[in-house]
């Protein structure tokens, strides 16, 4: 058995273009790796992927077939971790389902379908937290405007969320560590990227003071009153409050500043 | 210069916060008007406080003020404290502006009785019309219905609000008598009873007309005060169940009795709130709505208290050594989610698992069962063959010993004096 090396760019159409691949070529014992943590070794030649809409359609299809709606979802919520690790059990996991029988990923016993659905909840408590941690600050403009800095790649999974909610107000969400950002301007979501990288890197989470509305000011003063007023003293537990609000998403928050 | 505001907010927000719930959940209003809002079906807690609790919704009374004079609560009308009231456009702005920023998933609006019923519930009604037609607010609206008020009000509140509730306040009759003699169970049970009747009708007529609107979607609940007079934990859980069954009610919460003024009728001031016994009363709720226990089962007149040192479910099988150990490969669905460290979402996973091979111990510690307590009570592919030490009293200091902090541990809101 020859150990073969496949390098692919990272994306979803990506790595489901290596899994083609892997069963054109027959394939058996494969090593995974993405075009930037992958270093060329001189004893053996790596395949480059290289990432073909067609085949990335046909694989999607066969896992349409193979795997119920709920199952599919967790397959595309699993890739938004983005680590290579992920990147290994999901290729696998969808060798296995195209290798049995339909049904085969209720098989928990599985360590591929054990490890797509804990990544998936993994992944889906970063999106839930993030719809709940999120806190807008309405600008001179008039638009709604937040940072984020998500463990996992969670934008794509938020979108829907936020444009239903918020369908009235313009809101731009804006990932600090992926550089990029959605603007929802009361009709459709668009992709934006910001030239102000050098500002954004430092330690600020917040816009500055003279970029806001005068009214946030009053809005972030009552609702840090609010956020003490309704705490109970005598009930006074911080282990179970940072357990559901852990620390690293403190800087935030308003009513944490 | 915010300072009239500000001060409101903190005297309401602080009357309104010994009401515990903060679910946003079961909600399904869409935004379809291009307002703003919409209800998350799961429900969002958007904070936690201090105290471990979920932020939901900005929790506030319309006011504190109140005709009456009940000893549990700190905005009786003998109580030394600040009083205010907000205007009607005061709570929608909060409101608005709170929700536009996402800090909260929607309002839960209560109040204080002034004047009368009708009038305190019309003025509740008037808010919730106002969010819903003005602003085309689609969030989350729990309203507190006012036991006393006119069922036509409470048919309109029914059509604002997603959730309504009406607290029992004591767990017993005799409880609520001692300690709040102007209030009856029965004066709960009218208002609970008149709506559980129209969500059941607009659920029908749903089934035949589409455009039938909504009517109390996340259904009703209640809340119980628990260690302000002396009720067993049997007494507090009948009743619970009793209004699940009679009144089709989401959810009750317990709330452990904080101390807030000498009173001879009650425990004394600085007394620590019953937050383990609250912890176990949970725990045996969710027993009962999810995992198909009944409750007499757990509770009885040879128990009528549940274990403060271990969870209800493990002290149902200890109780229960006859029915185990079961065999994770072969036994019922139902079975298996009465294995103490097994929970429903697991015992899917077992379930669907096993059809594709026998089940071995690695798996299930993988699948994240609490295999401490789950070891005692199953079999799998590779259990081997001895006679189960099946001591259930054995088995308990076992388990106790091993999982020490967390049972052992004083309660951590414990005071400090300085």
């Amino acid at each position: 058995m020859i150990m073969e090396i496949y390098v692919f760019d990272g994306s979803l159409k990506g790595l489901l273009t290596a899994i083609f691949e892997y069963f054109e070529r027959k394939a058996s014992q494969v090593r995974l790796y993405t075009t930037i943590n992958y270093q060329p070794s001189l004893l053996q030649e790596a395949l480059t992927i290289i990432t073909d809409e067609a085949k990335a359609d046909r694989v999607w299809k066969g896992l349409k077939k193979k795997l119920d709606s709920d199952w599919l979802r967790k397959f595309y919520v699993a890739w938004h971790a983005e680590d290579a690790e992920t990147f290994k059990n999901l290729f696998w996991f969808a060798v296995y389902i195209f290798n049995n029988e339909h049904g085969a990923f209720a098989n928990y016993g599985n360590e591929y379908v054990l490890a797509v659905a804990q990544m998936d909840r993994k992944v889906h408590r970063e999106k839930h937290r993030m719809e709940a941690f999120i806190r807008f600050q309405e600008t001179q403009d008039g638009i709604f405007f937040a940072f984020i800095d998500p463990d996992f790649n969670v934008l794509p999974l938020i979108l829907k969320h936020f444009k239903n909610r918020y369908a009235d107000q313009q809101w731009i969400i804006y990932d600090r560590r992926r550089k990029y950002g959605l603007y929802y301007d009361k009709l459709t979501v668009t992709e934006i990227t910001f030239d102000f990288t050098e500002e954004i890197t430092t330690t600020n989470v917040s816009l500055q003071a003279n970029q806001v509305d005068p009214k946030e000011e009053l809005y972030a003063i009552l609702w840090k009153d609010y956020f003490k007023s309704t705490n109970i003293v005598a009930r006074k537990n911080m282990k179970l409050h940072i357990r559901h609000v852990p620390k690293r998403y403190w800087r935030y928050l308003t009513e944490k500043w | 210069m915010y300072d009239r505001i500000r001060e409101k907010l903190q005297i309401l927000a602080d009357a309104a916060k010994y009401d515990v719930s903060c679910s946003s959940s079961g909600g399904n209003r869409k935004n379809d008007n291009k307002g703003l809002g919409d209800s998350s079906n799961s429900g969002i807690c958007h904070t936690y406080t201090e105290d471990g609790r979920c932020v939901s919704l900005l929790k506030i009374l319309l006011t504190n003020h109140c005709i009456y004079d009940c000893a549990f609560c700190v905005s009786r009308k003998s109580n030394d404290v600040k009083r205010a009231a907000f205007t009607v456009e005061e709570v929608v702005s909060l409101t608005m502006n709170f929700y536009r920023r996402n800090y909260i998933e929607g309002l839960f609006l209560s109040s204080g009785i002034f004047k009368n019923a009708d009038y305190t519930m019309e003025r509740l009604l008037r808010i919730v019309k106002l969010l819903r037609l003005e602003h085309k607010f689609n969030g989350y609206i729990h309203l507190k219905t006012i036991p006393g008020a006119s069922e036509e009000l409470l048919s309109e509140a029914g059509l604002y609000a997603d959730r309504m509730s009406i607290n029992l306040e004591m767990p017993t009759e005799a409880g609520l008598k001692l300690l709040a003699p102007e209030k009856s169970h029965a004066a709960v049970r009218q208002p609970l009873k008149f709506i559980q009747q129209g969500i059941a009708n607009y659920k029908d007529e749903k089934r035949l007309i589409k455009s039938v609107p909504k009517f109390v979607p996340a259904g009703q609940s209640t809340q119980m005060v628990i260690g302000a007079t002396p009720e067993t934990d049997k007494e507090i859980m009948y009743t619970a169940d009793e209004y699940y069954k009679n009144f089709s009610l989401k959810r009750v919460y317990y709330s452990g009795y904080i101390p807030i003024s000498h009173d001879d009728r009650m425990p004394a001031l600085g007394t620590k709130p019953p937050l383990l016994r609250e912890n176990r009363l949970y725990q045996t709720d969710w027993l009962m709505r999810f995992y198909h226990f009944e409750i007499d089962e757990i509770l009885n007149d040879e128990h009528p208290n549940l274990d403060e040192q271990i969870d209800p479910k493990l002290s149902w099988a200890l109780r229960n050594p006859q029915f185990f150990p079961i065999d994770i490969n072969s036994a019922d669905y139902k079975m298996i989610m009465r294995v103490p460290g097994i929970g429903i979402a697991s015992a899917l996973k077992i379930i669907q698992a096993r059809k594709f091979g026998k089940l071995h111990f690695f798996q299930l510690k993988k699948m994240g069962i609490a295999t401490n307590r789950a070891k005692h009570f199953i079999r799998c592919a590779d259990s081997p063959f001895q006679l189960n030490d099946s001591d259930p009293v054995k088995i308990r200091q076992v388990i106790l010993n091993e999982s020490q902090s967390k049972f052992f541990k004083p309660p951590t809101n414990q005071l400090t004096l300085f």
